[in-house]
């Protein structure tokens, strides 16, 4: 058995007549960073909230952490979830809390820490996702796109979390602020040792930050491997998408200035 | 793996040395934060930590150790960090800066000081409520106008539908209010007028309150209640999905595209409610006064031809578009000053529901001191 830390097995997603994932299989290793890309309407969002219990699966199994879900307690389910976060496109933030108290929320309903230590780790984690004390006490209407995703960010990374899911960590971002948040996901994961399982329609984040690739198309995942590997892909669909004017531009550029 | 912290201390030569193990983890924060607080309180001059036999180490445990070295350092002694393993070196370095900075102090007032002052503001900025209020009356008239010189402007189809949602759907419920309502009046009235031998007067009492008062303004208070809070709900979460500004931008107008409509609705839809609610509460009067003071219904309806005339009706009606407009413009006033969050949501709907019910109270006890001036 290798060391999957997240491992999908045959599976079947659906809303009604129409079928979403069909017989999807996807393993994830401790400790890298994968990228799922897909056209839109492809199932990647739907793919992650089902590893994450948000949504019902017909058939198929998914083991995260060596559990499986479906077949563990009240009490394990829980226990495994707290080894997650999630970062959701919108943010999700509570919009009735500030950003500190947003990030505070997971650790008071989980830790039953100290005030003092509650605070001090929550503002570390701020700072960490490069924010300061004075945005901590902002609302979440009151921040910017770029710091919600950030607050979103270090909520979280909250408990210390062993995979975090990141549903288009970048969109909506300028093209200086994805780069800076590529960037923070990349120190985050090596600082914390981190396994990130990232969806995304961002082709620099594929190409800056993710070890691995995954290709969503028609329900299954029809590419597997790193960047080097899609480029060679000669499925249509990825080559479009790897090779495309867009790509062509941007490889052209990576090229150009090596980081 | 749940390892149980560690931390065992020694002092050499005024030296510290503590010898850290175990999951320093955020499971196990709690407990570190007891050992760390406790090798505080040592008055050795120097520390020694070692972290050779730490099983794992989270930013909780890592912000620990930071905490335990800086509590020396302001003390101006020495500490040093020993025995790190190499996988934890990036993440005691990357909170190695946290935290540096002196939070910014908050603001201290006394809360007797800060209770006055609130009370004082609320009361300075009690006419403020009804500057919103005012707004709207005017943006209303403003849009009724434009819309009765060029009538194809109106949204007749937003109507219809407002319509059958504050009014067609609100007959049941209505209708089961008012019914009971008429049923504990004259049930109340058979048994209180039977001492003085007056049953019979309980038909004026059903008859003139339910015109004039109660059904009005039951129905006005149910409506408030069902309608007024749902439109405010609707337009605050319109506002925070920024849906109103795309309405700007694309220069309609939202009182004219949202809120005409659905005040519009609310005028039309409260006299036809009030209609069939005080026919309700007058049955409902009708069978109590039947079933439990034995009152022939021939005999009610008689009776009640004699005590009521067109003018407790007329009273009754006309007060209803009024409370429609009041609850409508108040409704609508606040769901557009809902704010980012969730919580103002829930304020502001609360607020409308609270001040419509209000001002449709105030609004009746001024009808009727006008209708009693005019003999009505």
């Amino acid at each position: 058995m290798s060391d999957a830390v997240i491992c999908v097995r045959d599976l079947v997603v659906g809303f009604g007549a129409h079928t979403v994932l069909d017989g999807l299989s996807l393993e994830v290793e401790a400790g890298e960073i994968l990228g799922l890309v897909g056209g839109s309407g492809s199932g990647k969002s739907v793919l992650l909230r089902t590893i994450i219990g948000l949504l019902p699966k017909r058939r198929g199994s998914i083991e995260v952490l060596g559990t499986d879900l479906d077949r563990a307690g009240e009490a394990q389910a829980r226990a495994v979830e707290r080894r997650w976060g999630v970062l959701f496109q919108q943010g999700a933030l509570f919009s009735s809390l500030t950003a500190m108290e947003n990030v505070e929320f997971p650790m008071r309903e989980y830790l039953g820490l100290s005030d003092r230590l509650r605070r001090e780790v929550a503002r570390a984690k701020l700072e960490m996702v490069g924010l300061t004390a004075v945005d901590g006490a902002k609302l979440p209407a009151e921040l910017s796109g770029g710091m919600t995703k950030r607050v979103a960010l270090a909520r979280a990374l909250a408990l210390d979390p062993e995979i975090v899911f990141l549903d288009e960590p970048t969109s909506g971002l300028d093209p200086i602020a994805a780069g800076d948040f590529d960037a923070l996901i990349r120190t985050l994961q090596q600082t914390l040792g981190l396994t990130v399982f990232m969806v995304t329609h961002d082709l620099e984040s594929l190409h800056t930050v993710a070890d691995r690739i995954a290709v969503l198309a028609d329900g299954k995942v029809v590419a597997d491997g790193p960047i080097a590997a899609m480029l060679a892909s000669e499925h249509p669909w990825v080559k479009r998408y790897f090779r495309g004017r867009r790509a062509q531009l941007l490889a052209e550029r990576l090229a150009q200035a090596p980081s | 793996m749940i390892l149980e912290p560690l931390l065992n201390g020694r002092v050499v030569n005024d030296r510290l040395v503590l010898a850290a193990g175990g999951a320093w983890t955020a499971a196990n924060a709690r407990q570190l934060e007891r050992l760390i607080e406790g090798a505080r309180a040592s008055e050795a001059g120097a520390l020694s930590l070692d972290l050779r036999e730490v099983r794992a180490l989270d930013t909780y445990g890592a912000w620990l150790v930071e905490r335990l070295v800086r509590d020396w350092q302001a003390r101006n002694l020495d500490a040093e960090i020993t025995g790190l393993p190499e996988r934890y070196r990036t993440l005691l370095g990357g909170i190695h800066t946290a935290n540096r900075e002196a939070l910014p102090a908050p603001s201290r007032e006394s809360p007797l000081v800060s209770a006055v002052a609130g009370l004082g503001r609320r009361v300075a900025g009690a006419g403020h409520g009804l500057v919103p209020f005012l707004n709207m009356l005017g943006a209303l008239g403003t849009v009724t106008t434009r819309a009765l010189a060029r009538p194809y402007t109106f949204r007749f189809t937003s109507f219809v539908h407002h319509l059958d949602r504050v009014g067609l759907q609100a007959v049941p419920i209505i209708l089961l209010i008012t019914f009971l309502i008429g049923g504990i009046i004259a049930q109340q009235g058979i048994f209180h007028f039977r001492k003085f031998g007056a049953d019979v007067y309980v038909v004026d009492l059903v008859g003139i309150l339910v015109l004039r008062e109660i059904g009005v303004l039951i129905v006005a208070i149910m409506v408030a209640g069902r309608s007024g809070s749902s439109y405010t709900a609707e337009l605050g979460s319109m506002k925070m999905r920024e849906e109103i500004d795309a309405l700007h931008t694309m220069g309609r107008d939202p009182v004219e595209v949202l809120i005409l409509p659905r005040v519009l609705a609310l005028v039309i839809a409260l006299p036809l409610l009030t209609f069939l609610g005080s026919m309700a509460a007058l049955y409902g009067g009708c069978l109590v006064a039947w079933l439990y003071g034995g009152m022939a219904p021939e005999t009610f309806i008689v009776r009640l031809k004699e005590a009521i005339s067109l003018t407790h009706f007329k009273v009754g009606m006309i007060k209803a578009p009024f409370m429609a407009l009041v609850i409508g413009i108040v409704a609508c006033a606040e769901g557009l000053r809902v704010k980012g969050s969730a919580e103002s949501l829930g304020l502001q709907t609360t607020t409308s529901v609270v001040k419509s019910i209000f001002l449709v109270i105030v609004l009746d006890g001024m009808f009727a001191m006008f209708f009693a001036s005019i003999d009505m």
